[in-house]
This record gives structure tokens, C-alpha cells and sequence, in this order.
């Protein structure tokens, strides 16, 4: 298990949320999907297999510009 | 034109199509959908007003939003980005993340102090202003401990990194900070269930709207005003500002939660040592009995020698400021918690403790009451047969616990109590000179908590330094924990940390959160009065789809302005007391 952390451009509205969590933790091998409205974050857990950049090729087909990730 | 207006839209018919798949009826859908209809019936005007305004207003709300977020970028923008690493005395300027623990750093006045340290060498001032709101300069010498981002005023310093990067005292403050803006209230809580059913609610009764009148352009205006923008972003905007304009101030909340639990406190109680006093002890008065006064200091300090309690400590440096010779050893010292210590010195043997224990004449007698009439505490000398001296030990009341007393008086709090493991005659000499309501003397720490729970029909609020005080925390409504700069116990335990020890803090956190909590209230009452006023214009046909559009975003940016002002919200100008303005 491994966790990644994305920085996105600040989330201005909370559908924004269901509509990120809902797709991550759809996507194969991720356990669990949180995003923090306030801080613009959103935290992945997911299989050690799953590359960083895709999450966050992901988030980015959503239309949310990642700024870091971690 | 309709060109234009389908370009304009696509972000948001794509958006709409995720949220297809996922089944969530968010604001993106209800637009698509309104702007589809609005074409279908050919009213391009309409659609191409609503697709602007939505666009625009999503802008405008953006940039607001990262106002009422900014405290935070604030605080990571005080990191400084470069480094003094001393290699054999040579300098070198080295990137902030390539210092690491153990690095040698030399930081000169007016520099920021790049990570956490302990200092090696140097006296200086430090500006922690920062962090704990404080706006004094702090004095620091060789061993104290320095904060990363803090600036040096005056001297230089070497010191020695002890954590750095995620581990630095700053970046577990934007932390608590950044987690504190996400834990969600109970309002916001319900605000969000709420609205998870309002929007489905309103679509099902555009959809019947449409059935029964066959007006299309009804139900589409109706989709259009559905979603309750302003009533879902009300709650969390107004604690984010709040949350961040508190911790410039060197207040940290621990999310919406306990600023509401913080907000609605009738009934305070406080830890009296460390909290409405100092909590470091010193000899205020000293009398010896037969023997001279400086070899009873001599013996009662090398006596405590070995012992860690705060008293003891007292002892020994009033020994070392009258300037004597206390480097040898006591031998067999025996530890009786709770009552004192027992020790050979020079073949004598010798006792030192509280008055409860020790055994001491009428004479003596007599003035340890002085001693605690003064509201001192008093430790006992005694050899096999008699008091040789006692030690008065005062433990100095924080200069702003009275004024503060009076503050919480003025801010409506019905009663003020504090609570202590000392003495009667200690506490009442305390509570009198501080003017608090009422206190309990004598108490176990375990004692506290049911004192607070026999007051479980109050607000309560329990303020300590976070030391021993977990149990009573956790009974209280709310808790606050003072000094909470680099204790991590504190930062951990209590709703509320105040970063500095100045206790004249605590009613400013009590106020910010009577004011967070009122923008919150006016924000979703105006939410709710806008969705009302235009529901009830859309069904009298008195509010188009543009308008409807326009008064949606306009409610948002409004929330979000008033939201703002808990950014610009200076309590410190309030009372006068020269707080920087932010």
C-alpha cells in the first residue's frame, strides 16, 4: 500500500470533491480516496504497482491542474 | 454567437458527463441541461447569458476562495529558502532542503533561523511573532531551543539542527492548520447532507413542474437556481478565514468543530501552576531557626539535589544566587512522594518537605501560616530534632491573569473557577489576587474531571498548559491548552492551542469564535433567504434563467466577501494593547 498526495489549483466547489473521489476510487487498485476541500488536497491510497503520474493523469482528465504531488 | 456560447460551455458539458457517470446531480449537470433546453426552445440570448455568468462567476469565486485560504499560504511562505551550514569555520550558503539534522548553522541578526535547534553559541533576541503572536522579542541563550522561520533581531547565534523539513515546529503548525480547515462541524455536516438532498429534490420538482404546466422554460429556470451554491460554501468559508486569521495570531483552532464548542462557553475552568501562574517557582522568603542562615540554605539545597520537582529547583537556585558551595552530594536521600525527601549530610541526619509531614513547633508554626497567607508554598528543614528553616516558594501569578478574569466577565461567561492540587490557603491567597469566581484546593488531577462533570449543564471549558491536565480535558466541552509552542502534548490533546504563554489570548480565541460563528449564521441565512426569494420569482415567472444565473453567482461572491472579513477581523485593536494589525 502506498499513499499519494496531489496539490491541485484551489477547488472552489464541493462537487468537485464527489466528482474526484468518485472517479479515483473507481480506478483499479486504489483503496481509498479522500479530498480535503479547504486545502485543495487530495490523498490516494492505492497498490505500490499504480505509477504516481497516472493518479495524476486522472485528476488532470477531470480538469483539475495538479500543481505537485507527492 | 451560439458558436461562442457552445465553446464557452464545453467545460462544463464535460463536467456534466463525469458527473453522469458517477451519478451525482452537481451544478455543472443542472446548467448543461438548462443551457441544452434554452437552445432546444431557441432562446440562444439566454443560454449564452447563462454560460457567461456561470463561467465568470467560477473566476471570480476562485480568486475569493484563495483570499479566505490565503492565512495559510502566509504561513508557508515564511520558510526561508537558503541556509549559513559552518563546515571547519567556512561558511557556505546552502539550499534550505539540503540541511539536515546535526548541520552547524550560523545565522546572523536580522537572518530567519532556517530549521529547529538547540544553540551552542550566542545570546540572542528573537522575533517569534510569527508563531506565537507574541510581539516582544524573546531572549534565548546557549541550549535553548530555536524554531525554524523565526527571525534574529539583534546578536548571532550557532546552533545545532535538530529537525528539519516536515518536522520543524512551522511545518507541524501548517499541518494542524491544513487538517483543521478540512475537519468538518456539525453544521457543515448537516449543511452537506442537506444540500446532498435539497438539489435531487428540486430537479424531481422541476421535472413535475414541467409535466403539469408544459412549460419547459419553468423547469429549466428552476434547474438553474437549484443548486445551493452559497448555502454549501457558507459554513467552510467562514471557518477557514476564521481558522486562519487565528493562528496569525498564534491562535490554532482544531477545526470548525471546536470553534463552535469554543463559541457557546458559559463556564471556565483553568490549572492554576503554569496556567493563571507562571510555574516556575522561586523563594520569595527564607527564615532559619539556630543555625546560620546560609548553612541551612546549604544543606536544604544539597539535600534536594538530586530531585526534579519544580520546588526542589527553587531551592537549589536560590541557593546558587546567594552564591554558595552546593556541589557536594547528600548520601542514602530517600524520595517519599508527596511529602519530601530524607538524606545524611556530614553524618547529621536530615528532612525536607511540606509542612504536613515535617513536624515543626508553635513557633514555626506560626509563620509558615504567615508564609501561606502570602499564598506562598513552604518547604521544611529539619534535622533529627528540630525545624532548622523554612522556604516560602511563590510561584508568580502571569501578569494578565486578573485583566483577563475581568475580560471573560465582560464577554457574558458566567462563572470562573479554577482548580488545583496546592493548598487551601495558597489557592484562596491566588483566586483572591486574581479575582476568579470561585476554586477547589487540594485536588488529584482525576478529581478535576468530576468537579467539571458536575457541571455538565454548562458550556464548560477546562485551560491548562497541557501538562497532567488530559483527563479534565477530555470531560470539558472545550479545551484550551496555553504555551503550546514546541509542546507537542498540548498541540496534540486540547481544541485550541495558544501558542504563547500570554493568557490575555484566551479571551481573543473566545471572541474570534463568537464572530466565526455569527458569519457563519449570517452566511447561511442569507443563502437560504436567496434561494427562497428567487424559487418563489421563478414560480411567479418574475426571474428568467440569466437572472436567476446572475443572482446565484452574485449570493456566492457575497458569502464569500463576508466570509472575508474574518480575514481583516482585528481583535488586538479592540482592547487597545498595540497588536500589530494584519
Amino acid at each position: 500500500m502506498e499513499k499519494t498526495v496531489l496539490q491541485l489549483e484551489t477547488l472552489t466547489c464541493p462537487s468537485c470533491v464527489r466528482r474526484i473521489e468518485g472517479t479515483l476510487s473507481k480506478t483499479a487498485g486504489v483503496s481509498n480516496a479522500t479530498v480535503k476541500f479547504n486545502a485543495s488536497k487530495v490523498e490516494v491510497e492505492h497498490e505500490s504497482g499504480i505509477d504516481k503520474g497516472h493518479i495524476t493523469d486522472i485528476v488532470t482528465k477531470l480538469g483539475y491542474k495538479v500543481l505537485s504531488t507527492k | 454567437m451560439s458558436l461562442l456560447t457552445l465553446l464557452a460551455g464545453v467545460h462544463i458539458f464535460k463536467k456534466a458527463l463525469i458527473d453522469i457517470k458517477y451519478r451525482i446531480v452537481g451544478i455543472d449537470l443542472l446548467v448543461s441541461i438548462a443551457v441544452i433546453a434554452a437552445f432546444i426552445i431557441g432562446d440562444y440570448f439566454e443560454a449564452a447569458a447563462v454560460t457567461y455568468l456561470f463561467t465568470i462567476g467560477h473566476i471570480l469565486e476562485k480568486n475569493s476562495l484563495e483570499k479566505t485560504r490565503s492565512a495559510l499560504k502566509t504561513l508557508m511562505d515564511l520558510k526561508p529558502t537558503t541556509g549559513r551550514r559552518l563546515n571547519e569555520n567556512v561558511e557556505e550558503i546552502i539550499p534550505f532542503n539540503q540541511i539536515k539534522p546535526g548541520d552547524v548553522l550560523l545565522v546572523k541578526p536580522g537572518e530567519k533561523i532556517p530549521v529547529d535547534g538547540i544553540i551552542l553559541e550566542g545570546e540572542v533576541y528573537i522575533d517569534e511573532q510569527m508563531m506565537t503572536g507574541e510581539s516582544m522579542p524573546v531572549f534565548k541563550q546557549v541550549n535553548e531551543i530555536v524554531y525554524g522561520s523565526t527571525l534574529l533581531q539583534s546578536g548571532y547565534i550557532k546552533m545545532k539542527t535538530t529537525h528539519v523539513g516536515e518536522e520543524t515546529t512551522l511545518s507541524r503548525i501548517i499541518h494542524m492548520v491544513e487538517e483543521a480547515q478540512d475537519k468538518k462541524a456539525k453544521t457543515e455536516k448537516f449543511m452537506d447532507t442537506f444540500s446532498k438532498y435539497y438539489t435531487p429534490v428540486i430537479v424531481l420538482f422541476a421535472i413535475i413542474m414541467s409535466v403539469v404546466t408544459k412549460d419547459i422554460r419553468l423547469a429549466v429556470t428552476i434547474l438553474v437556481i437549484a443548486c445551493p451554491g452559497a448555502l454549501v460554501i457558507a459554513t467552510p468559508v467562514s471557518f477557514v478565514a476564521g481558522i486562519g486569521n487565528a493562528a496569525k495570531k498564534g491562535i490554532l483552532f482544531k477545526g470548525g468543530d471546536s470553534i463552535e464548542r469554543l463559541s457557546k462557553t458559559s463556564m471556565v475552568f483553568f490549572d492554576k501552576t503554569g496556567t493563571l501562574t507562571e510555574g516556575r517557582p522561586v523563594v520569595t522568603r527564607f527564615k532559619s531557626y539556630g543555625l546560620d542562615e546560609d548553612e541551612v540554605l546549604r544543606i536544604a539545597a544539597i539535600g534536594e539535589s538530586y530531585s526534579e520537582h519544580p520546588l526542589s529547583k527553587a531551592i537549589i537556585d536560590y541557593a546558587v544566587k546567594h552564591g554558595l558551595d552546593i556541589n557536594d552530594k547528600p548520601t542514602d536521600p530517600n524520595m517519599i512522594i508527596g511529602k519530601g525527601i530524607t538524606f545524611r549530610y556530614n553524618n547529621s541526619k536530615y528532612s525536607i518537605g511540606n509542612d504536613t509531614w515535617i513536624k515543626a513547633n508553635d513557633i514555626v508554626q506560626k509563620d509558615i501560616h504567615t508564609f501561606m497567607d502570602l499564598g506562598l508554598s513552604t518547604i521544611l528543614l529539619a534535622d533529627e530534632y528540630s525545624v532548622l528553616g523554612i522556604f516560602g516558594i511563590e510561584d508568580q501569578i502571569r501578569h494578565h491573569s486578573k485583566s483577563m478574569i475581568l475580560e471573560l466577565r465582560t464577554l457574558g461567561i458566567k462563572k470562573t473557577m479554577m482548580l488545583t492540587g496546592d493548598n487551601e490557603r495558597v489557592a484562596k491567597a491566588v483566586s483572591e489576587s486574581i479575582n476568579i469566581d470561585d476554586y477547589r484546593a487540594s485536588i488529584f488531577p482525576e478529581e478535576k474531571a468530576e468537579i467539571i462533570k458536575q457541571h455538565a449543564g454548562e458550556h464548560t471549558l477546562f485551560v491548562g498548559d497541557g501538562i497532567n491536565d488530559a483527563i479534565a480535558l477530555t470531560y470539558a466541552d472545550a479545551s484550551v491548552a496555553i504555551g503550546g509552542f514546541g509542546k507537542d502534548l498540548a498541540m496534540e490533546t486540547a481544541d485550541v492551542v495558544l501558542m504563547s504563554e500570554d493568557i490575555s489570548k484566551l479571551p481573543e480565541a473566545i471572541r474570534i469564535s463568537r464572530k466565526v460563528k455569527s458569519n457563519m449564521v449570517q452566511n447561511i441565512t442569507f443563502a437560504l433567504l436567496v434561494v427562497l426569494v428567487l424559487m418563489t420569482g421563478v414560480l411567479f415567472k418574475k426571474v428568467s434563467m440569466s437572472i436567476g444565473m446572475l443572482v446565484h453567482e452574485l449570493s456566492v461572491l457575497l458569502v464569500l466577501l463576508n466570509a472575508m472579513r474574518l480575514l481583516k477581523y482585528n481583535l488586538g485593536g479592540q482592547h487597545g494593547k498595540g497588536h500589530k494589525r494584519y
